[in-house]
């Protein structure tokens, strides 16, 4: 009974699966066969590895990859430490001005820091980081979508813990160690998911800061790449570069499908 | 006496846990007001300035700047096409979002795998996204023109024609989109009670009157809620026109944010870009209040 009411749903859901990993499958079957005048949804010209060896050996990808990695476990690391200070005071105290705080976060939700490049790029500029790795990172130290996050996940830990702690000695700074820390991993692990997809992905400002590929991240380099002159009407070579900078979290991604997908839907709120 | 002493300790104790409260957040603080609340203002500030290449210092202006982009049909194109990229965008995303959220709700074998089939898109970067559908849609030997080729048709060259380039980058992003939304009204429909619906059957309710008057009504704040997330991710895109089109043919296909990065780091006028800026932050921020007006008056609880 139950199985008749579904199967309209499930054949029409697996038609829409199939046409929305067309480009994917495509993307994939042409990056890994030799390149090929005509353009088929299906590659018929055997499997090779000299598009992804040409474009790793032509565009500095290497260096690319590092920058990313780099920026991107950085900008994490320092989100956490202000994350979790400010999502501790504002979980656990009652203070004046609280409400201040909370409006001033508020902002950068509202406000994306696309919006911001112009007036961001002359105070990085007046600080003198333009094309830094740290003036990529910069902006991003405060994150206001990590530090909601944190609050929610900090006020569900009872004050009694806390409190009990106090009462054996420990300092504040021992109190989130031992109780707020690991009581939140997975606040921490959607919090992660959320950040380092988005710093991966993030094009438009590390675009207008950088100005060396000594800085580029690798959605950078694929840009540069694909509209320059070598790369018109090589789909194989450009298929390889993004096949090269998508497939760590595309892959991470179908591996932990369900965690991605329960950290995405708290980022509602970013 | 011993009164007093209690009340100067309580007051001391606050002040206390004020300081400490402000010093575990002044380092996220820092972050936000330097890169989100002073960007702002300076945006507001240099808006009303006159600053091009070459300029050593903004040279104030009042509300000119304002004043001439008003008067620029390249402007008023521009904010046609932001809309007309959201209108495209945004509800056709949202529908489909239902759609696939109501397919993957269902006890289907494979669901797992439909999921991440329509979520996929969102972990992968716009840029490499859009130099894949650079291909879909290249003219004559790409994809879409090599199917209608096959089917005798005429080849279209979507991305060159003024008619059919906003249509073609719609469409692209409502592929990338949808599975986005999707997971949003998934944790709605998971929260309305079953209880509703084996009512609804047991009073041999049809699927379709089911979903327009349980369905739809119980997820009207979600909607509400990601109407405005969609809005905002749309105005807010400019990756895709960066690599496919840069705006061509003729502006066809600028975008807000793309006219602002062309301004200010192209053109290196800054003083426009800047007034661009504030206009893009009141269009923001309207998106966004939008949500609180209606959430007072409208909204259905379970």
């Amino acid at each position: 009974m139950k199985k008749n009411e579904n199967i309209i749903p499930a054949i029409l859901g697996f038609i829409l699966a199939f046409v929305w990993l067309v480009p994917l499958v495509w993307l994939i079957g042409t990056a890994f066969s030799k390149a090929s005048f005509a353009m088929s949804l299906v590659p018929n010209s055997g499997f090779t590895l000299d598009n992804i060896i040409y474009v790793w050996q032509n565009v500095p990808f290497g260096k690319y990859y590092m920058n990313t990695i780099l920026i991107v476990v950085v900008t994490f690391s320092v989100q956490c430490v202000t994350g979790t200070l400010a999502a501790y005071a504002l979980a656990t105290m009652k203070f004046r001005g609280e409400k201040l705080v909370f409006l001033i976060i508020f902002i950068q939700i509202i406000i994306p820091n696309d919006v911001l490049i112009i007036p961001n790029y002359r105070t990085l500029s007046d600080l003198k980081l333009t094309d830094t790795k740290l003036g990529i990172m910069l902006p991003f130290f405060g994150s206001a979508f990590g530090i909601f996050l944190l609050r929610q996940t900090f006020k569900t830990i009872p004050l009694a813990l806390s409190e009990a702690a106090i009462i054996d000695g420990c300092s504040t700074l021992q109190i989130i160690r031992n109780i707020y820390l690991p009581s939140s991993k997975a606040a921490y692990i959607s919090f992660g998911l959320v950040s380092v997809s988005y710093h991966w992905n993030n094009f438009l400002w590390p675009l207008i800061v950088t100005n060396s590929p000594e800085n580029r991240t690798l959605t950078v380099g694929l840009a540069l790449f694909a509209k320059s002159k070598e790369a018109v009407m090589q789909w194989a070579n450009v298929c390889a570069a993004t096949f090269i900078i998508i497939f760590p979290l595309v892959l991470a991604f179908f591996i932990f499908q369900k965690k991605f997908i329960n950290s995405f839907v708290s980022s509602g709120i970013k | 006496m011993a009164r007093t002493s209690n009340v100067r300790k309580g007051l001391s104790k606050q002040l206390e846990i004020d300081l400490k409260a402000w010093l575990f957040i002044a380092p996220a603080l820092a972050f936000i007001l330097t890169f989100t609340v002073y960007p702002i203002l300076r945006s507001l500030w240099l808006g009303m300035n006159q600053l091009e290449m070459g300029m050593p210092k903004p040279y104030f202006v009042g509300f000119q700047n304002y004043v001439q982009l008003a008067s620029e049909p390249l402007f008023w194109k521009v904010m046609r096409n932001s809309f007309a990229f959201s209108l495209l965008t945004v509800l056709p995303s949202m529908a489909l979002g239902i759609g696939l959220a109501i397919i993957v709700n269902k006890k289907i074998r494979g669901v797992g795998f439909l999921r991440t089939a329509y979520f996929y898109p969102a972990v992968m970067p716009m840029i490499a996204i859009a130099s894949t559908w650079m291909f879909i849609y290249m003219a004559q030997y790409g994809m879409l023109d090599q199917l209608l080729a096959s089917l005798g048709l005429k080849s279209l060259n979507v991305l060159s024609s003024k008619k059919t380039v906003l249509p073609a980058l719609s469409l692209m992003y409502i592929w990338k989109e949808a599975g986005y939304l999707m997971i949003f009204f998934l944790s709605g429909l998971q929260n309305i009670s079953t209880e509703i619906y084996e009512a609804a059957k047991i009073d041999g309710a049809r699927p379709w009157t089911t979903f327009r008057k349980i369905t739809l009504p119980l997820l009207a704040p979600t909607m509400l809620f990601v109407s405005t997330i969609a809005l905002t991710n749309s105005l807010k895109l400019v990756d895709h026109i960066v690599i496919m089109t840069e705006g061509a043919p003729n502006n066809a296909s600028t975008l807000l944010l793309y006219y602002i990065y062309q301004q200010g780091f192209i053109y290196f006028d800054q003083g426009k870009a800047s007034s661009l800026t504030v206009i893009m932050l009141v269009i923001m921020l309207t998106v966004s209040m939008l949500q609180f007006i209606k959430t007072d008056t409208k909204i259905y609880y379970n």
